[in-house]
């Protein structure tokens, strides 16, 4: 009788968020849809109101089902059977009851079965999946393949596969090979034409897949022949029903077990194009990475959201010295510690899927008719946005429920080591968050950018700009304090790089951190002015945080200001 | 072949499963206020087994209540998972009424529907007397299935229905019109779907517009009939007042005892010969049983 949405105010606050009423009218082109869909909202209200009472439906489930399933499914993990893969009982249970109750296709359009909802609403479901079970979280979020579909494949491809995703068949992305990890220039699976079949056949081995064995599947593959990089590579979508593809193994992981990571053999598997050829690393993947990312986000907040939780109500319980352990001023700082980053977490999980969900949104109007000038401006500025945003997110969130989930443990003393609690195995599924879909060392490589851009800068700037509750003036200077530290941070590596590029490589991490925290820090501070609730304090999460963040950020710009070029050669390994 | 039509009897109880503090009141009655108003869980399995029927073999599924104003919850609900509209029972006169008296009102109601399958939950948390189905049948002139587990299928004018008696299971068929009555054995109800809630979000009764200031979408309401939850009452079923509520209930409760369970020495038998023999002299010599 637990409900993952209806228990989780911070969540819900974020359906109110100013910028949903663009993000919903843009969606909904302005409500065309609601004489030819019943189901379809009449106006903004309205639509905000179906997806509460969706995410309602999905926190039940992730309550009642997936959660309880979670302990079971890490126990008995999937498994093949004649080269194919077969769900724990638990997943298949999962999968089952969320395909009844019709929420696969979340963000799809109407007219393939989907239920045409923003990115915010998708992504509060990925992140309440993975609170229940973040393995199962995986199987749920690659839906994210039909999005890039949607996005780039033809409506002949479109219009057979949308359907099936909205009726629950499973996706997954297969860009992953031996020698092809962080560097996927190098994907060697190779597709080749064949004029008699007239369609591509694909061979060759993929790695590291999850849900390998999906039901729809896009494949990176070499078109090219005789290239070694990017340009010669294309996407595919393979159809499981070929049966041209084998799992020769599922991989024996430290966590997210119930998500099945399988070992691929194509054999002659024939698949179609998507999109034009040589674009699949450059254009779609990109694209379709920066969901994924947008994914472990969610799936980040959804195990710190879980990991939390379950280090309260141990430390609530858990007496010792005469007294429950929540009352010592070590276990409650830790946990003060632990909300204040699940909540930071999530302010920019959603500020990001807000972006996010604006420029997707021009982008496929702009499918329908040609944007009017201001509509592309701001198609390029929120797309901008939601780029620099995202790998911020993903560094951060991943870090934090790393951190989060390995505090809960602490917490929990040696109860917390054994597996009669479920933080043991939170903190093994936390620790793949910060690996893929990109090492935390890629995010910062990406959000770097951000920082030499002065990206970062003019949003810290906007969000200076903005009014406040007047009680929390001493934070907000602390917030301006921490940007002209950071102001003058870049600018001493950036003239100490001039001469030496390493240099920035060396300190970009520090950066990155630092600019995320007086980023994650306005967002906090914004909350805290915004909202007023019984169950979560905004404004000691805030004051935690950004005073936190503060001490981290001086810590950084003391190490960068005694850290000479010359430095580098120190920790140079030869 | 026509549309199979299939009404669902489903009552809203007060959750008796979560017991509180509050949950009786000093008269021994149930205290209704201190308890969060339920689908009857069985309830739940019988919808659960039209819908899979519906999905099978083509039907609508309509689901009767009778209670106040707000039972009409369970509607909703029940629409939220899949049945394509409900009826409300309410009317001051059905107040009191025992399980004689509540069968007479859902079969005349049933009887204005038209029904070819009623599909009914075993028995409701709150009283537990597993009457009602029974007596609907029985008033109805038509045959009864209880305890089933699953209808298993509809082939021509027959169902088979597995059932689970004592000890075992049984597999029975039947033609139809026929009253079946479901247990917590059976599947368990599915959950809400997503567009059948965007879908029937705004159906109300007339009362629970009167009730409040929240109808936001009346133009919505005339467009979309099945938005708009028929109530009936006593006049509208063509049921007599002397059968209904307390007149019509020859059920009264003398006496309603708590009972507080104390915790007794537990002992363990096997299955041998020996213990149950043990265990047979033992209680004959308590004069338990013999």
């Amino acid at each position: 009788m637990a409900n993952f949405f209806l228990d989780n105010k911070d969540l819900q606050f974020q359906l109110d968020h100013p910028l949903m009423k663009k993000i919903v009218a843009l969606k909904e082109r302005n409500f065309a849809d609601k004489d030819k869909y019943d189901y379809a909202p009449v106006d903004y209200e309205d639509a905000i109101d179906s997806y509460k009472k969706v995410l309602e439906i999905v926190g039940e489930i992730c309550g009642d089902t997936i959660a309880v399933n979670a302990d079971g499914v890490d126990k008995e993990g999937p498994r093949v059977v004649d080269d194919h893969v077969v769900y724990a009982s638990g997943t298949a249970e999962n999968h089952r009851m969320l395909t009844e109750a019709g929420v696969y296709g979340i963000s799809l359009p109407r007219k393939w079965g989907g239920l045409n909802f923003p990115v915010v609403p998708y992504v509060m479901s990925c992140e309440l999946v993975s609170r229940a079970d973040a393995g199962f979280g995986n199987i749920w979020g690659l839906q994210d393949c039909a999005e890039t579909l949607h996005e780039f494949a033809s409506d002949e491809i479109n219009d057979e596969y949308m359907p099936q995703v909205c009726a629950g068949k499973t996706c997954a992305m297969d860009l992953t090979e031996p020698d092809a990890g962080s560097d996927l220039q190098a994907v060697m699976l190779k597709a080749t034409w064949n004029e008699e079949k007239k369609t591509w056949l694909l061979n060759g081995v993929k790695r590291f897949i999850t849900n390998g064995d999906g039901d729809i599947s896009l494949v990176l593959a070499r078109t090219e022949e005789g290239t070694t990089d990017a340009r010669g590579l294309s996407l595919f979508v393979y159809d499981r029903k070929h049966m041209a593809v084998k799992v020769r193994r599922i991989e024996h992981k430290m966590g997210i077990i119930g998500s099945p990571t399988c070992e691929l053999v194509f054999t002659d598997a024939p698949a179609r194009l998507v999109g034009d050829t040589k674009m699949g690393l450059i254009r779609y993947v990109m694209a379709l990475m920066n969901s994924a990312r947008l994914g472990i986000g969610a799936q980040s907040t959804g195990i710190s959201e879980a990991a939390y939780r379950e280090a309260l109500k141990y430390a609530q319980e858990r007496r010792q010295f005469g007294k429950p352990i929540i009352e010592f001023a070590p276990v409650y700082e830790m946990l003060t510690n632990m909300q204040a980053k699940t909540l930071a977490s999530r302010a920019m999980l959603y500020e990001t899927s807000r972006f996010v969900d604006v420029y997707k949104a021009y982008y496929h109007i702009s499918k329908e008719r040609k944007l009017e000038k201001e509509e592309r401006d701001e198609m390029k500025e929120f797309n901008k946005l939601a780029d620099a945003y995202t790998p911020l997110l993903k560094l951060f969130s991943s870090e934090y429920c790393n951190q989060v989930t390995y505090d809960a443990i602490q917490i929990h003393g040696g109860s917390g080591y054994m597996k009669d609690y479920p933080v043991e195995r939170l903190a093994r599924d936390a620790r793949i968050t910060n690996i893929y879909e990109g090492t935390s060392q890629l995010q910062v490589v990406a959000a770097i950018k951000g920082v030499t851009t002065g990206v970062y800068l003019a949003q810290m700037n906007k969000y200076e700009a903005m009014t406040y509750n007047s009680d929390l003036d001493p934070l907000h200077a602390t917030l301006k304090a921490m940007k002209a530290e950071y102001e003058a941070t870049v600018k001493l590596v950036e003239e100490r790089a001039a001469d030496n590029s390493e240099y920035l490589d060396f300190h970009a991490r520090r950066l990155v951190e630092m600019a995320g925290h007086i980023i994650l820090g306005y967002l906090l501070l914004y909350e805290a002015s915004e909202r007023e609730c019984g169950c979560v304090d905004y404004r000691t999460a805030a004051n935690v945080y950004i005073k936190a963040g503060a001490a981290k950020n001086t810590a950084h710009r003391a190490y960068i200001e005694s850290s000479t070029p010359e430095d580098i050669a120190m920790f140079r390994i030869d | 072949m026509k549309q199979l039509k299939i009404v669902v009897l489903a009552k809203q109880v007060p959750d008796t499963r979560n017991v509180g503090k509050d949950a009786m009141k000093e008269d021994g009655t149930v205290n209704r206020a201190a308890l969060p108003a339920i689908f009857n869980p069985e309830d739940l399995n019988a919808l659960e087994q039209a819908l899979s029927l519906k999905e099978r073999y083509g039907a609508t599924v309509t689901v009767l209540t009778m209670g106040p104003s707000r039972a009409a919850d369970v509607i909703r609900e029940a629409m939220y998972r899949g049945a394509d509209g409900g009826v409300l029972l309410t009317d001051r006169k059905f107040a009191g009424s025992d399980t004689l008296a509540t069968s007479y009102a859902l079969s005349c109601a049933i009887r204005k529907m038209g029904a070819d399958i009623i599909v009914a939950g075993r028995q409701a948390i709150d009283g537990d007397t597993a009457q009602v189905g029974p007596q609907v049948a029985e008033k109805l002139g038509l045959p009864q299935v209880t305890y089933t587990e699953e209808i298993e299928s509809l082939e021509g004018d027959k169902l088979t229905i597995r059932r689970h008696i004592e000890g075992g299971i049984e597999r029975v068929t039947t033609t139809f019109p026929v009253v079946i009555t479901v247990g917590s054995s059976a599947p368990v109800c599915r959950p809400r779907n997503a567009k059948c809630v965007m879908r029937y979000k705004y159906a109300r009764t007339t009362s629970e517009i009167q009730a409040s200031d929240e109808d936001y979408y009346p133009a919505l309401r005339e467009a979309r009939n099945y938005l708009n939850i028929p109530e009936w009452g006593v006049a509208d079923v063509d049921a007599e007042d002397a059968s209904l509520g307390l007149s019509g209930s020859p059920t009264k409760v003398k006496q309603i005892e708590n009972i507080v369970f104390q915790a007794k020495e537990a002992k363990k038998l096997t299955s041998s010969d020996e213990d149950i023999n043990g265990l047979i002299k033992e209680l004959i010599t308590a004069h338990a049983i013999g």
